[in-house]
């Protein structure tokens, strides 16, 4: 019980009036960047890492997790309600709770995402305080071979899934990896498939594509229709949570698969996209409304947002005590550790006791402030949608051309993000499925690379992604999944 | 769907279902082809350190092209789904148009005078003119949202933006 | 009720306008000083070395109000850092621009046949050079980097894998140096980031690596790395213990242990071409500062840099010095670009 009295230091030290308050600025301006595409995550706590120098350590670490918090749970808003994923783990969030919104649901949508971000992240906090050393080695295990072994089974939990024409799938599919393929090839340094253009060396970011084929794309389509986002009839009613809240105990068995596979990729460190991902395929397989996933199932909002914050709280685990990063985010958080003066590493918890348990204190505190201020300002997030559509079109364009030139602080890009609403339109109408292409075009270069990694590590054996138990555990279930389609379709006759 | 503006009568389709899905179709053929042939020049093959750089992206785009070409026979034979229907008329195009314009014409904005000047004159243009605002509302929203943005990003987050290859509005205030 | 509030918008524009106006530094000073704020090009991705430092040097140059201007990190890092050389040079005689180097300075034109050297830039300051320390897991036998480097002989060539960061920058530069001196053959996997790869090392999926000291520190502290040599000249001075039997000093150079190759990273300050002399002196002034704050000093410690620093003409001929040597390393590997067809 060791930790539960350390646990209580760590509450101490975290609810000092100052820290409290830290808190509370760190969730809302968590909330702001994550809802404004470019100021991701990762992007803002650099951005503000500068100023957090004159805090103590533990004050500023408190802060910038509560950051992490914010913007986790910011990231699901536009998400639901533009269609615009400022973040690539809230994409698959996107899948159904934008079709909710646009049935007048936005509040539900919301409620249901802001809930299962917290349990999931609340699950991976407790999993951290009581079993952070043993399962921090889980990570030692992960080489190139696992990690791809991870990509495999992510696309494959995520394949068959689509109705329309296999062929346009898989062109959609391929041309997201065709994509993620342009500009650097990592492992030879090698400029590759950019035609000799510095502009296209950066490649093709995720997050400009997505800007542009969901959040653009959405908007021609809404012209087409009218000059109006459906689901503007959205009921403004704070007891929209507590009805919603009602409902959610139903999904136990959805939330409770994806704490499991948000926390598994968090530590391993697979990272929170994967996760989402992975997570609203399985529940795609296993629930019984599986068929309906894509037209606003409540199931399709809960799966990822838990995974995918069971997830990136777990990925904070691998970085205190082994130094290994499970995000971007968590990369810069490290960068911070070491400014200060803090060196991340199995040590950690030994020497630095007040600001580990400060830290993990902190996340539950966090978290419970964020669920609050975030569950209070529902109904005012689904009231954005009550503004005329010719305010809100112009202010959407503005915030996504500046989302899409903070990637990379270029002009082109935003050419880019309008390239990609219009093709965004385009395959909308003709029924190209673009959750395939953007999971492709966001781990497609994750797996070449250790793919190609792999590979050169065995020279040239293949037998190394079942060399071991884990690899090939991972490997086969990859496979499974793949062929469970085939297996339902010849069980169903 | 309580839309602001209806659709205006006398709508003609613009282009079939058909013809677009084979020019789409027709447009990713070019697009794998021309990215397998880079990628072939790149070196396709399987050298002593596994997979060279054109490896992947070679084979990926082989299935580009063997997709596209099978959807591009099935839109031919009018295969696909609702191949008569109109994939868009001129009254809905005039619409899509209505905004792809002015967001172009904003994007250019922005590389000339920077991201603050053209936000604000485009809220505001776009406000009056698909949303019939008067003049000074619309002005007072693109003027307080482009200066909140300055502000958030210039100020708060350090964060530099775009500040216009061609004149750089900024200047007149000395910033 | 409606234009009250349109009103009050246009109260606050004002107010925050009088605030921007009031902030603007008067020009009266006697020596040049920036009067906008510095855009501060990292040529690397976030949360990298490069990174860490320049956002560092941002708080600091903040805490201890160094600058009236604020100082704003752009990371500009496609094509290996490519991109924000270039920007720096198309950057002509502007005061508001500085970038921090890393080796990518001379191996990204050198690979990529990216148009820029360093001398389309201004030199201004070298802050520190960063070192390289040859790692193997703990529980491997090998005490030395001699024995190390026998027993990667006996395994022949490319059994023994070296994990570093990035494709044809230093740490794969520097395993093919080491090939060079020692006349092994090691097979080069690359990783993301640092902390990726001293993680494989722990692991035990890579056999050795060419970690800087601060990327793996806390891995040796813990006792599951073992550091064999420095790739320098010199052994590092820093003689506090970080473990409970060895500090950084007592780490023998490379050269001690039987294997001659050394290699130091540049992390220095350069400035886009065509600016006064009065601009670079500015900027010299800066960085002499920011190096004499305690924040640094620790850092310094704490990544067990090496603390040379230069300026001017002497820093202008080491980085001359320092590109030949490159083009050798580059040319002996055959990491140069083809020319273009």
């Amino acid at each position: 019980m060791e930790e539960i009295n350390a646990l209580f230091h760590g509450f101490s030290v975290a609810l000092s009036p100052f820290n409290l308050m830290l808190m509370f600025i760190g969730v809302i301006l968590g909330v702001i960047i994550g809802v404004l595409p470019g100021l991701g995550g990762a992007n803002g706590i650099a951005i503000l890492l500068p100023l957090t120098f004159t805090m103590p350590p533990t004050s500023a670490i408190i802060m910038l997790s509560c950051i992490y918090w914010g913007a986790l749970f910011g990231g699901a808003i536009t998400s639901i309600l533009f269609n615009i994923p400022g973040e690539p783990w809230s994409v698959a969030t996107t899948f159904d709770g934008y079709p909710m919104a646009q049935q007048g649901r936005a509040g539900e949508a919301l409620t249901a995402a802001f809930t299962s971000s917290f349990i999931g992240a609340f699950v991976a906090v407790v999993m951290i305080t009581f079993l952070a050393p043993l399962i921090a080695k889980l990570a030692l295990k992960f080489g190139s071979p696992e990690f791809f072994s991870v990509y495999f089974l992510t696309f494959c939990s995520f394949i068959g899934m689509g109705k329309g024409s296999p062929w346009k799938t898989l062109a959609a599919m391929m041309l997201g990896f065709a994509l993620a393929c342009v500009g650097m090839d990592n492992m030879t340094g090698q400029q590759r498939l950019n035609f000799g253009s510095m502009e296209l060396v950066r490649g093709f970011d995720f997050l400009i594509a997505v800007i542009g084929l969901f959040g653009i794309g959405e908007i021609l389509i809404s012209m087409e229709e009218g000059l109006a986002f459906s689901g503007s009839s959205a009921r403004i009613d704070p007891k929209i949570v507590i009805e919603t809240w009602k409902k959610l105990p139903k999904y136990w068995m959805t939330s409770m698969r994806s704490c499991l596979v948000g926390c598994w990729m968090g530590i391993t460190p697979g990272g929170a996209t994967p996760a989402s991902f992975m997570s609203y395929g399985i529940a795609k397989r296993m629930s019984p409304n599986g068929a309906k996933f894509g037209t606003g199932q409540i199931e399709g909002v809960i799966a990822p947002e838990t995974a995918a914050h069971a997830a990136g709280t777990s990925a904070l685990l691998p970085m205190l005590s082994l130094g290994i990063p499970g995000s971007p985010t968590a990369a810069v958080l490290l960068g911070g550790l070491l400014i200060w003066g803090l060196q991340p590493g199995p040590l950690l918890f030994v020497e630095k006791k007040d600001f580990v348990w400060g830290l993990i204190a902190s996340m539950y505190l966090g978290n419970i402030a964020g669920l609050i201020i975030v569950l209070t300002c529902v109904p005012l997030f689904a009231a954005i949608l009550r503004i005329p559509f010719s305010i809100i079109a112009p202010v959407i364009i503005v915030i996504c051309a500046i989302g899409a030139y903070t990637v990379h602080n270029a002009i082109f890009e935003v050419w880019l993000m309008l390239a990609f609403g219009v093709v965004g339109y385009v395959f909308k109408k003709l029924d190209y499925p673009m959750a395939p292409m953007v999971l492709a075009l966001v781990l497609g270069k994750g797996a070449e690379d250790s793919f190609r990694n792999a590979i050169k590590g065995s020279q040239g054996d293949f037998s190394v992604f079942f060399a071991n138990g884990l690899v090939g555990s991972i490997m086969t279930l990859g496979l499974v999944m793949l062929l469970w389609p085939l297996v339902n379709k010849l069980r169903g006759k | 769907m309580n839309s602001e503006q209806k659709p205006e009568a006398g709508d003609r389709p613009v282009v079939s279902n058909r013809t677009m899905e084979i020019v789409v179709a027709g447009l990713l053929l070019l697009l794998g082809l021309t990215f397998g042939i880079a990628s072939y020049n790149l070196g396709a093959g399987w050298s002593e350190d596994g997979p060279q750089s054109g490896y992947f992206p070679f084979y990926i785009n082989l299935m580009i092209v063997i997709a596209s070409a099978v959807t591009l026979m099935q839109a031919i034979r009018s295969k696909t789904p609702r191949p008569r229907e109109a994939f868009v008329s001129t009254g809905q195009l005039r619409q899509i148009m209505a905004v792809l314009i002015p967001a172009a014409v904003y994007v250019l904005g922005v590389q000339l005078f920077g991201i603050y000047l053209a936000s604000a004159v485009y809220i505001t243009v776009f406000m009056v003119w698909l949303g019939k605002y008067s003049w000074g509302k619309s002005l007072a929203l693109g003027v307080t949202i482009s200066v909140a943005v300055y502000f958030m990003f210039e100020i708060w987050f350090k964060v530099s933006l775009h500040k216009g290859s061609w004149f750089d509005p900024l200047s007149l205030f000395g910033l | 009720m409606v234009t009250a509030k349109y009103v009050a918008v246009l109260g606050l524009v004002a107010s925050f306008a009088g605030v921007v106006v009031s902030t603007v530094p008067d020009a009266q000073a006697a020596a040049w000083e920036p009067t906008k704020p510095v855009e501060f090009v990292i040529p690397a991705g976030t949360g990298g070395g490069a990174d860490q430092m320049a956002r560092l040097i941002q708080g600091i140059v903040a805490k201890h109000n160094l600058m009236k201007q604020s100082l704003i990190p752009v990371n500009k890092s496609a094509g290996a850092g490519a991109e924000g050389f270039l920007a720096v040079k198309d950057s002509k005689g502007d005061p508001h621009k500085i970038i921090i180097t890393l080796s990518n300075l001379f191996t990204t034109p050198l690979a990529q046949g990216t148009p820029f050297s360093w001398r389309d830039m201004t030199p201004v300051s070298m802050l520190a050079l960063d070192q390289f320390v040859l790692w193997v897991n703990a529980e491997t036998p090998y005490k030395t980097a001699k024995e190390y480097v026998e027993a990667t002989k006996k395994a022949g060539p490319n059994k023994m894998k070296m994990g570093g960061t990035g494709s044809k920058q230093e740490d794969q530069i520097l395993t093919v140096s080491l090939e060079k001196a020692t006349g092994t053959k090691f097979n080069y996997l690359p990783f993301k980031g640092g902390g990726d790869v001293a993680v494989q090392l722990v692991g035990k999926h890579i056999d050795s690596t060419v970690n800087n000291p601060i990327e793996a520190i806390a891995q040796w502290r813990a006792g599951t790395l073992r550091p064999l040599c420095v790739f320098d000249d010199t052994r590092m001075p820093y003689k506090t213990k970080i473990t409970p039997t060895m500090s950084w000093y007592d780490i023998p150079t490379c050269s001690e242990a039987g294997v001659r190759t050394a290699y130091v990273m540049l992390r220095g300050i350069f400035m886009p071409p065509g600016v006064t002399q009065e601009q670079i002196n500015f900027y010299v002034d800066l960085f002499k500062k920011v190096r004499e704050t305690p924040e640094w000093k620790k850092f310094m410690e704490d990544g067990a840099f090496n603390q040379t620093s230069m300026s001017g003409k002497e820093y202008a001929a080491w980085v001359e010095k320092n590109e030949v040597l490159h083009r050798e390393l580059m040319k002996e590997a055959g990491f140069l670009a083809k020319p273009k067809p």
